[in-house]
């Protein structure tokens, strides 16, 4: 409002925008306390665990707070040579007081997974430290050096300054196959240990083509049921939906029924004689079951938003543009196609989203060659209890939709999505 | 050029859409080439479908559709070259004016500065030049029309269809547009086939009107004699505003005929009736009773005013007339008006050419 128009005031002398505050102000918190449940629910169930899945995916305090003083020590040393008899006393200092807490076996392991060889050589310096064989008046130094070789290597020592810092992103890399090397640099893997690249390029390309077999089955079927008479759209969305309706790990497990090397498809592949019955080809514990299962599973999400921007086309459009002299094939892909944009927009992105994160489907049909990244990041959580590089993994997954998310809305734009 | 007066013809077209019901019954139906012609009738009487079977959308039955001589059932209907406005306009709503007006000619493979050219006359004629780079959803309805009608048009069709096009605009804009439609179809003397439910739209704008109900053509003939001398009592009904007396004929002659209402007698003009002791019902326009008329008429009554309503730019009075309450009159507001006042008794007549003996309802 310029300073110039007069206030407006209300019968009671209130001016106008006190008193329109005033009266929303209460619809405001109404309308905020209905939120709320869902808003804390959000908070609760959704942020909160992904902060904490970061945080531990970048966690690497463990070693830091079980070598306080020898990282102290080692901030004076340059990394070059052998460090100074200061650090090796720190790391004397440190290591015992794990023995006594006798923590001193799982500063082994870690150390370990930086640089093979150090399980051995944390052993025999326990025994010696149990022992009491270290006398602390004279040089440490010296007697550690005597305990293994190793202790004498620079590249242990190197190992450990490494450690220090209470966050790391080995995790990530280790997640695209690539590692920090002796020296601080990053590198990848050998050629023939690098699984997890396989594991992103296949989800990607498992999630790309279960999106447009999707689609190519979906379209029509949207058509029929935007074109066809009530009582039959009704009936064909009912089939539709109907696998909506089943637990989903029985119509996985009806799937594995219909796709074993026994089973219904094969039967009957062999008795139309279309393959010999001693050479049935095997289309589960493949990526033929991943497809044909998760396209089967995933196809309601792109039939639902395509028919839904289907509904609202006038079949007079298409009418028009026949009269109007294009033939039928002009008149769908000029007129028709470009107005369901928006709903294969949605379609593809919801699919596409919910393909590259899928789990029990691949889990159960997918076999060595078609399982993805999430089967991976499960084996992570629940058997090698490494929840850190699960929460890596799951976070780069979650990053990669939202990449994807961005290139769509460059591409098709947000506002084109219509989801109903 | 001599105009092929059977330029569009159906000839004894049947059209079913569940083996049980005919949508349209026998329709022998000839439109001369430049014609205007209206296809009016209730929803349901078959208009519609005799427009998307010309248009090629709906398949004839039974009987042929010829189009300047040809059979044009079995050809598509991008084949036809027949121009066509929708109900609803149907615009593409993801191209602008100008890609809607070059669709048809892209389709066509008409060269670039060709469809330039095109568009641009096709615009100016229904004056929406400069509106090139608009969307169809940033023009008004009756902007959105115009378009239709342009786009219909630009490709220089024989036949231009037009499907109940000015019924979702407001009564005004309606009217201004159905002038408009007219001095484009007479600039450009392109065959139009219009449809509608609105028989003031109908008696505006067109050459000649076929009346359809129940699948059947009822009349077919230009907007005056339509309204004057309706063949029989649908089409007077229909048609414009109508006084209908139930009776018996008791005296037939050559151009008059006595009917017998339940307490008096009327005379009548027979158009559907034949002889003595048929049932009829009359039909008298209410403009055609005069009140207190200065004139000698043959038929002269007395009727009580039950209602009186002012309309602007007249009033129509409801009486009580030969037993009947619902007898309206159309009174001009002029200077020179007589005070009209409910339970009065007036004098009425009208003469008996006017009062049309039809069938009875």
């Amino acid at each position: 409002m310029s300073s110039e128009t007069k206030q407006i005031l209300t019968t009671d002398g209130i001016p106008l925008e006190v008193s329109l505050k005033k009266a929303e102000k209460k619809n405001k918190i109404k309308a905020f306390l209905l939120v709320a449940p869902l808003l804390l629910f959000l908070v609760i169930t959704y942020v909160f665990p992904i902060g904490e899945m970061f945080s531990r995916s970048i966690d690497d305090k463990m070693i830091t707070n079980m070598l306080p003083k020898t990282f102290k020590e080692m901030e004076n040393w340059d990394g070059q040579e052998l460090p100074p008899e200061e650090v090796f006393a720190a790391f004397y200092y440190d290591f015992k007081a794990l023995v006594e807490k006798q923590e001193h076996g799982k500063l082994g392991q870690r150390l370990n997974k930086e640089k093979n060889g150090f399980n051995s050589i944390t052993k025999k310096l326990f025994r010696q430290v149990k022992r009491k064989k270290i006398d602390e008046s004279i040089s440490i130094k010296e007697q550690v050096m005597k305990v293994h070789k190793r202790w004498r290597n620079v590249e242990y020592w190197q190992a450990i300054k490494r450690t220090a810092p209470p966050y790391t992103m080995s995790k990530y890399l280790k997640g695209m196959d690539m590692y920090y090397a002796a020296d601080g640099s990053i590198t990848q893997v050998d050629e023939d240990r690098r699984i997890h690249r396989i594991l992103w390029l296949r989800t990607l390309e498992i999630a790309f083509f279960v999106t447009l077999f999707c689609f190519l089955m979906g379209y029509p079927i949207a058509h029929l049921l935007a074109t066809l008479p009530m009582k039959y759209s009704n009936l064909l969305m009912i089939c539709v939906l109907l696998p909506f309706w089943t637990s989903l790990l029985v119509r996985t497990a009806s799937w594995m029924i219909l796709l074993q090397q026994q089973g219904v498809v094969n039967d009957f592949f062999v008795m139309i004689g279309l393959v010999a019955d001693d050479n049935r080809p095997e289309m589960m514990y493949n990526k033929v079951g991943t497809y044909v299962a998760m396209t089967q599973i995933l196809l309601p999400f792109m039939v639902l938003p395509l028919y839904s921007v289907m509904k609202t086309i006038s079949p007079s459009l298409m009418r028009a543009g026949k009269s109007l002299g294009g033939t039928p094939f002009v008149a769908f892909w000029k007129v028709y196609f470009p107005l369901t944009i928006p709903g294969i927009g949605a379609g593809c992105l919801l699919v596409f989203i919910l393909a590259i994160g899928y789990y029990i489907t691949p889990a159960l049909v997918g076999g060595a060659s078609g399982t993805l990244i999430s089967n991976q990041i499960a084996f992570h959580m629940k058997q090698t209890l490494d929840w850190s590089f699960a929460s890596a993994m799951g976070l780069m997954l979650l990053s990669g939709v939202l990449v994807i998310y961005w290139i769509y809305n460059k591409l098709v734009g947000v506002d084109n999505i219509k989801l109903g | 050029m001599s105009k092929n007066p059977e330029f569009v013809k159906f000839d004894k077209v049947d059209k079913s859409y569940d083996g049980k019901v005919l949508v349209v019954k026998d329709l022998q139906l000839d439109i001369a080439e430049g014609e205007f012609i209206t296809m009016l009738g209730p929803s349901g009487s078959g208009k519609t479908t005799c427009l998307m079977m010309l248009a090629g959308f709906e398949t004839p039955t039974h009987g042929e559709i010829l189009l300047d001589g040809n059979i044009i059932s079995n050809i598509p209907p991008h084949k036809r070259g027949i121009g066509m406005v929708f109900q609803n306009y149907a615009l593409f709503p993801h191209m602008t004016v100008y890609e809607n007006l070059a669709f048809p000619l892209r389709v066509r493979k008409v060269e670039k500065d060709k469809i330039d050219k095109k568009v641009d006359k096709a615009l100016s004629m229904v004056s929406l030049s400069g509106f090139e780079t608009r969307m169809p959803a940033q023009l008004s309805g009756g902007q959105q029309q115009r378009v239709a009608v342009a786009r219909a048009l630009v490709f220089d069709p024989a036949v231009v269809l037009m499907d109940e096009p000015l019924g979702a605009l407001d009564k005004n804009l309606r009217e201004s547009m159905q002038y408009e439609i007219k001095h484009i179809h007479e600039s450009i003397g392109v065959t139009v086939v219009y449809v509608t439910h609105d028989q003031s739209e109908a008696l505006t704008m067109s050459n000649r009107i076929a009346v359809f109900n129940d699948g059947k053509v009822q009349q077919l003939s230009n907007p005056a004699e339509l309204y004057e001398k309706p063949v029989n009592s649908f089409v007077a009904e229909f048609i414009g505003e109508n006084n209908t007396f139930n009776g018996e004929v008791v005296d037939i002659d050559k151009d008059k005929c006595k009917v017998k209402l339940a307490n008096s007698e009327i005379l009548a003009n027979p158009i559907s009736v034949k002889s003595k002791g048929e049932k009829t019902t009359v039909s008298l326009r209410p403009e055609r009773a005069l009140i207190n008329p200065t004139d000698k008429m043959d038929n002269m009554f007395t009727g009580k005013i039950e209602e009186v309503i002012y309309h602007g730019d007249h009033t129509r009075v409801r009486l009580n007339l030969l037993g009947s309450s619902e007898f309206i009159l159309k009174v001009p507001n002029s200077t020179s008006n007589l005070e009209l006042k409910v339970s009065e008794d007036i004098n009425i007549g009208w003469n008996s050419t006017d009062a049309r003996a039809l069938d009875p309802k």
